[in-house]
């Protein structure tokens, strides 16, 4: 079927476009690169980073509308290196903060620079003679005090933490939340103004607005469920196990001068080693890190004796590696068949 | 209980097909709200109309925010476009097929039916049907006892009466050709009568099926737990690991909860050393609200066995909040069956418990001296002892005296009874015995008590 058919071009009229441009956050600007989601997958495959098609349209939804993207996959399969990724390709600087229970604003957004505070209010205790010495009468050495006080609290006694110095940098940042269903519930609403409007409130200064907008991204293990209006605000992003050609490609933009008959096995074995019922799957990261092994060891043919040797590896429980052991063979053969060994 | 989706929530900013897509989205259960329909807008701006695969990942990602969703949304992503297409409606779908120029026109036709009928023009009846059936908004059929409703509707609007006079007096005209033209409207009019009926079946599968899974959900909630229907357990388990991880997150949360106005002042001078101890930043004492630790003794006989499963369910589902859970089960006598739960999941658990003591007939006497001789010592007064069971102690004696040490000893004694209120003290019925011991003796035989009664518990530990 005609999909161009389905759905009219230009269904929006004029007007009502304008009405949602509008709408969309007015300060910012989007770069001028970003004309494709192919540019997108070719930017970040430069950076190393092989994307599905389901990431780089991710990528540029994110960069159009302004939004964060909310990260969710097992642990290992790219998350994290995915705002790597983003930042290395567009240039802009990787602003990070690893979410832990008990975090809070003063730890991720500001702090006042109190030691700096207390010396400056020993030194004017020193001078404070000279300063209200001028004053003739009680009402204007207050006023001179006054404007002492506001100097205590300004931008210069400011501690920027991640969140704000994400919004500070003059040309934009990649900002990059990582776990946050680790973070309270508390901490959850708390971002909800950034991630929305890209701005915070400090009491004592106003808001603060985000010169240019960064690219958020959020990362969860789905330890706990975040709320809906967090979801809400965000782009959804759903990261699974990559399917056998694009873990190919991944182990060889990370593993260069992999044999290509080498790659074929692992990546076929580490495929049927995720369709067992194992307590933790070997992730992306694993199997990279296996590929590295089988280079280090200058192997190109898996066999069961190299496979049960470095299974540790790629599973990280002494359980997983009793019930996968019974299949290692099967599952070498199997491999070994894929890249025409056998 | 809702069962209408009203238009009014979806933008207005959104085109015509997206709004379509965003109710049927509804209508499959996923949460759409107003400020999602406007992204969703903005991303088909972005993205355009013009790749399939392209317009469904933009829409998914800015829609769908589980892995239940996601494969939710797949689905309806699908369906839609098929309906879409087989509407054959103007831009949305594909020409339908001309009719055959050719072979002879059948003569008659006088009513407009009749002759769209005769015509066999598949495209214009096609585009009949549908438009029809949007005036007799069949986009709003929630039940599948509707079709026929609706199927009715949609036929009349386009004149099924005017067409059955005109066949009956065709028939009663009682000539050949007559009789020949009215077997072949009949014939024609059966196709139309199944195509209507798959449209307005279309509809129900688009738009109805949130509705009636929560209709169905409402119901469950409220059974009375000894009548689930085995097709039905799946589905309770869904309900019941949503309902637990609510009072999960409800509860967790205010366990690290702040005293504040006390402060702790060793800590504080410790913390600003750095500024020769001048109290810059001030650190509170945090009172940890300790987690419950429960024992819940269920009785596995027969009747109240299925009531014991979903408690036991309810309380596993639990564990993050809970410090310390001890299941026991008795009949006849009593035995601990936590190392049980640990090991298999629920379902199969309480099978393997009914095996070893199952189905006897109640002893509630017996069950308590054995809990009294083995497990005692271990009841402090941080626990809460929930007792599950009908107090049907088949005339055995009672043993109250040690249903009231357990209360002396216990935090909070509760009586959980499957039966009606009315019902307790009739026969051998031990509950206005026991019944002054306990903290609260309660009503439980839905997923609502369950869940009323759990909450109370957790509350409890405030």
């Amino acid at each position: 079927m005609d999909t161009s058919e389905a759905f009219p071009q230009n269904v929006l009229p004029p007007d009502e476009t304008k009405r949602l441009m509008d709408n969309a956050p007015s300060k910012i600007t989007p770069a001028p690169t970003l004309k494709a989601i192919d540019d997108v997958d070719a930017g970040l495959t430069a950076a190393g980073y092989i994307p599905n098609r389901q990431i780089a349209t991710a990528v540029y939804l994110a960069h159009h509308l302004q939004k964060p993207i909310l990260v969710e996959g097992p642990a290992g399969v790219g998350k994290t290196e995915l705002a790597k990724s983003v930042a290395a390709w567009m240039n802009l600087p990787l602003i990070r903060m690893q979410c832990y229970e008990g975090l809070d604003e003063s730890k991720s957004l500001y702090e006042w620079k109190y030691g700096k505070q207390l010396l400056y209010t020993q030194i004017l205790k020193d001078k404070i003679g000279s300063v209200i010495s001028e004053s003739d009468n009680l009402a204007r050495a207050l006023d001179k005090l006054h404007a002492f006080g506001d100097i205590f609290f300004s931008r210069n006694f400011l501690e920027p933490r991640p969140l704000l110095r994400a919004l500070e940098q003059p040309s934009g940042a990649v900002l990059l939340i990582d776990e946050i269903d680790k973070s309270d519930q508390e901490f959850e609403a708390f971002l909800l103004e950034i991630l929305s409007d890209y701005q915070v409130s400090v009491p004592e200064i106003g808001s603060i607005q985000a010169a240019v907008a960064p690219v958020v991204l959020l990362t969860s293990n789905s330890t706990r469920d975040l709320g809906d209006a967090l979801k809400r605000r965000c782009l959804h992003l759903h990261i699974g196990f990559p399917d056998e050609k694009l873990e190919a490609r991944i182990i060889s933009s990370r593993v260069p001068g992999i044999d290509e008959r080498l790659l074929r096995q692992l990546v076929t074995f580490v495929q049927q080693l995720r369709t067992l019922d194992l307590k933790k799957l070997p992730s992306v990261s694993e199997t990279i890190d296996w590929a590295k092994v089988m280079v280090l060891l200058h192997t190109s043919v898996l066999d069961v004796t190299v496979v049960r040797d470095t299974l540790n590896v790629l599973l990280k429980f002494e359980a997983d590696i009793e019930a996968a052991g019974k299949q290692l063979a099967a599952m070498t053969h199997k491999a070994q068949q894929a890249a025409g060994i056998a | 209980m809702k069962f209408t989706t009203s238009d009014n929530t979806i933008p207005a900013t959104a085109s015509e097909p997206l709004r379509r897509f965003l109710q049927v989205a509804r209508g499959a259960g996923l949460r759409v709200s107003a400020a999602e329909g406007i992204d969703a807008a903005r991303a088909v701006d972005v993205v355009g109309y013009t790749e399939r695969a392209v317009l469904k990942q933009a829409l998914g990602l800015v829609l769908a925010k589980t892995p239940d969703e996601k494969a939710l949304y797949d689905e309806t992503f699908d369906l839609f476009f098929k309906h879409e297409a087989l509407a054959g409606d103007g831009p949305f779908g594909e020409a339908a097929p001309g009719a055959d120029e050719d072979g002879a026109q059948p003569q008659g036709g006088e009513s407009a039916l009749a002759l769209l009928l005769l015509s066999d023009n598949r495209g214009e009846l096609a585009t009949a049907v549908e438009s029809a059936g949007r005036e007799s908004g069949v986009q709003n059929i929630r039940f599948f006892t509707q079709k026929n409703l609706y199927t009715r509707r949609i036929l009349t609007r386009m004149g099924l009466r005017e067409l059955e006079d005109e066949m009956e007096k065709l028939r009663e005209s009682g000539t050949p050709e007559g009789m020949d033209n009215a077997a072949l409207l009949q014939d024609r009019l059966d196709t139309l009568r199944a195509s209507v009926r798959d449209l307005v079946e279309r509809n129900l599968l688009l738009y109805a099926r949130g509705d009636t899974e929560a209709f169905r959900e409402q119901l469950l909630k409220n059974a009375r737990l000894t009548n689930i229907d085995r097709r039905d357990l799946e589905r309770m388990r869904v309900l019941v690991r949503e309902m637990t991880k609510k009072l999960a997150t409800r509860y967790a949360k205010t366990r690290r909860r702040r005293l504040r106005g006390q402060l702790d002042v060793r800590r504080t001078l410790r913390k600003n050393m750095g500024w020769g101890g001048v109290p810059f930043i001030t650190v509170w004492k945090q009172k940890r609200i300790e987690k419950p630790r429960v024992m819940v003794l269920c009785d596995v006989s027969g009747s109240v066995a299925a009531m014991a499963q979903f408690l036991l369910m309810f309380l596993y589902a639990l564990n993050e909040v809970m410090a310390d859970l001890r299941a026991f089960a008795y009949s006849g006598s009593l035995i601990e069956v936590s190392e049980i739960l640990e090991k298999e999941p629920v379902e199969q658990a309480i099978v393997s418990i009914m095996q070893r003591i199952g189905y006897g007939s109640s002893n509630y006497g017996n069950s308590l001296v054995d809990f009294e001789e083995g497990w005692m010592p271990f009841v402090t007064n941080k626990t809460t002892v929930i007792i599950l069971g009908d107090a049907r102690g088949n005339n055995n004696d009672p043993r109250t005296d040690i249903l009231a040490r357990i209360s002396q000893r216990a935090k909070r004694l509760i009586w959980l009874n499957p039966e009606y209120p009315a019902l307790w003290g009739t026969g051998d019925s031990d509950m206005p015995r026991y019944a002054p011991y306990c903290n609260l003796v309660t009503e439980c035989s839905t997923l609502r008590h369950l869940d009323r009664v759990i909450s109370d518990i957790l509350e409890s530990t405030r």
